[in-house]
């Protein structure tokens, strides 16, 4: 039998060592692939390295756990399973709240012996495959509870609810000229970098605010989040077809390129 | 008067309070009716006309009083706008003007418009001098009461809404100081470290414990004046960071310098505490390597100058949606300074020099003896060594 492996991401150095520790007692056979201090590292770590278990501390430098969690099952292998993932949290009441019975797991920092004990007893049983459930439902009620946890998270702007400060114009400055973009006029919005590419049917702009910032920004019905990195004006999109890996790729009334929405939003494409 | 104040003083709309005002005078006509018919002797048969002449004269004065000093106040307001006049209230000079204006109009038109109602005009009497100064009295009387009154009312929403204020300040200084966040991680390295090492543990304990008391103590009410000497702020400050010292390991490198000459400077309790704390959390925790933060005090002609330097998150680049707590750590010091200084002392965060990364804030306070605020309410050792400082 092929041993379990996990990661753990945590910046305090002292609760990333208490908890591999602690795993290497109470899960021995468990193989702990890596330990990292940032959300960043978290996700090219787990992308490269596959672990079958991601410990994910919540508030972290870098990006969050919820993030990271994000990008790794947006970029996870079609083939593999997804990671089961345990989040570990100080004090986050909304992410708590999210979670139901489902959830791999979340633990609440500081973690007791017992309370760990029982997760890694539950890990354990998700992992067999006698007992497993057929991997699609599971990850798919991964996928409902991720897409709850990121549209829940705190930190993320959240429009003034009396008045909804609805972006009216894009200025794109390119040397000294700035462009006045009509949101009207945009079919889709991408993260490259530090910039963000805007794109009307004629043009491509590029901007320095990050997604995160201008969403709140636009409104939920007219532009649709399809992956972490992709806002897409819903009216322009004239087919939607998925592929066997959940993946749903997107054609464009006025723009050639295919656009890709990653499974966590593939849920937004159905028949009616 | 601070902000919020203007916003959550309950002020009735205009109208509402002009019919309301109408309603108490004409009563006071009544009131005055009934005085000059009792003075008068005459029978009950007088008390009819005499109600129709001071109802008539009384609230025609009334309306031409109030209504010349609220155009006259809205006029000023847009014209030359100061803060005294905000409040519907000219002014004296203004104020006499208005009556006198007002109470000759009124009078006049009044006792004309009497007479035609009881059919007992008598040209004499618009002109009659005694009754056009009894009605003046009445004016004036009339005026002070209504102005006292709302004057009363706008104190007691005034004192109404600075408590409120104040509360609230200081529970949001505690829950920014004790927040969730800090103290459970803060509790669950301390929790691994009673199994590592009891000892570092114990030292650990000691400093939360120091923390947390001082944090309790500068949020209680009275405590806004507290004032304690240099060295006992950097003892805080030095409690924190060693906590989160262990919490960020070798991400986070501190350095405290105090001079010698300057530990027994007195300085407002915690004074520092927010702007090393937003330091912390919005310049280096958030920062991938972590960084270097840096808290100095140094004398500078009559000024005492300390520093709260860190090499994180520029002010530029952290994120807007978690600015809000950087606010109001600054806000407070701001408020704080001013409330114990007036304008001697300054505050200021701006970016570091030379395009180097992180946050500077620095604070200018008066060092004489003359400068020692005279509200500062000291505990008997901090004033001693005050002294002996100056």
């Amino acid at each position: 039998m092929t041993h379990a492996t996990a990661l753990i991401a945590e910046d305090e150095p002292l609760l990333a060592q208490h908890l591999a520790s602690q795993l290497a007692r109470m899960w021995p056979a468990l193989q702990l692939l890596a330990v990292v201090d940032n959300g960043l590292d978290a996700a090219a770590e787990a992308l490269t390295l596959r672990p079958q278990v991601c410990f994910l501390d919540i508030r972290m430098p870098g990006q969050s756990g919820l993030e990271a969690a994000q990008a790794i099952v947006e970029d996870w292998p079609a083939a593999q399973a997804l990671p089961l993932l345990v989040f570990v949290t100080a004090y986050d009441q909304y992410a708590v709240q999210a979670f139901d019975a489902q959830a791999a797991d979340y633990l609440l920092k500081p973690v007791t012996d017992a309370r760990l004990a029982a997760c890694v007893q539950r890990l354990q049983g998700r992992l067999q495959p006698t007992t497993a459930e057929p991997a699609d439902s599971s990850s798919q009620a991964l996928l409902a509870q991720l897409r709850a946890l990121l549209s829940a998270q705190p930190d993320r702007p959240a429009p003034p609810a009396n008045h909804p400060a609805r972006l009216g114009v894009i200025q794109a400055s390119s040397g000294n000229v700035v462009h006045m973009v009509p949101v009207e006029k945009v079919l889709y919005l991408e993260a490259a970098d530090k910039y963000l590419r805007v794109l009307t049917a004629e043009h491509e702009y590029l901007i320095r605010v990050p997604l995160r910032e201008l969403l709140p920004q636009l409104d939920p019905q007219q532009f649709w989040q399809v992956h972490r990195g992709l806002v897409v004006r819903a009216a322009a999109i004239a087919t939607a077809q998925r592929d066997d890996s959940g993946k749903v790729f997107l054609k464009l009334h006025g723009r050639p390129e295919r656009l890709t929405a990653s499974r966590l939003y593939a849920h937004l494409f159905k028949g009616m | 008067m601070p902000e919020p104040l203007a916003a959550t003083t309950p002020t009735p709309s205009l109208r509402r309070s002009f019919v309301r005002r109408g309603a108490r005078n004409l009563l006071l006509c009544q009131g005055v009716a009934l005085l000059l018919w009792s003075v008068s002797g005459s029978g009950v048969y007088a008390l009819a006309p005499i109600g129709v002449y001071s109802t008539a004269i009384g609230m025609l004065c009334w309306f031409f009083i109030d209504g010349a000093r609220l155009l006259v106040s809205a006029w000023l307001q847009r014209h030359a706008p100061r803060p005294g006049h905000s409040s519907g209230w000219p002014g004296p000079v203004w104020m006499v003007a208005c009556i006198v204006g007002g109470t000759f109009l009124g009078y006049s038109l009044g006792s004309a418009l009497a007479g035609w109602l009881t059919g007992r005009y008598n040209p004499s009497l618009a002109q009659e001098p005694a009754a056009l100064i009894v009605s003046l009295l009445i004016a004036v009387a009339a005026t002070y009461f209504f102005y006292s009154r709302e004057r009363l009312h706008l104190a007691q929403a005034a004192a109404e809404a600075a408590r409120r204020l104040a509360t609230e300040n200081q529970l949001r200084l505690l829950q920014s100081q004790l927040e969730p966040h800090m103290l459970f991680n803060t509790l669950a390295n301390l929790r691994v470290l009673i199994g590592l090492d009891p000892a570092k543990a114990q030292a650990m304990l000691d400093h939360l414990i120091a923390y947390l008391r001082a944090t309790l103590n500068a949020s209680r009410g009275d405590a806004e004046q507290l004032m304690h000497p240099l060295a006992a702020e950097f003892d805080r400050l030095a409690d924190y960071l060693a906590l989160m010292a262990i919490r960020m390991g070798p991400r986070l490198q501190v350095q405290l310098d105090l001079p010698d000459a300057l530990r027994n400077c007195p300085v407002p309790a915690l004074v520092l505490q927010p702007l090393v704390e937003n330091a912390i959390r919005h310049g280096l925790e958030p920062q991938l390597g972590g960084g270097a933060l840096r808290v100095s005090a140094e004398q500078d002609g009559d000024s005492l100058v300390l520093r709260v330097r860190d090499s994180g998150v520029g002010l530029a680049q952290r994120s807007s949606a978690k600015g809000d707590g950087d606010g109001y750590g600054t806000r407070h010091v701001h408020a704080r300074l001013a409330a114990t200084y007036g304008d001697r002392a300054s505050f200021s965060l701006h970016a570091p020099p030379r395009g180097q990364p992180g946050t500077w804030a620095e604070l200018r306070l008066p060092m004489s003896a003359a400068a020692m605020p005279v509200s500062a309410r000291s505990p008997a050792h901090t004033a001693t060594s005050a002294t002996s400082a100056t």
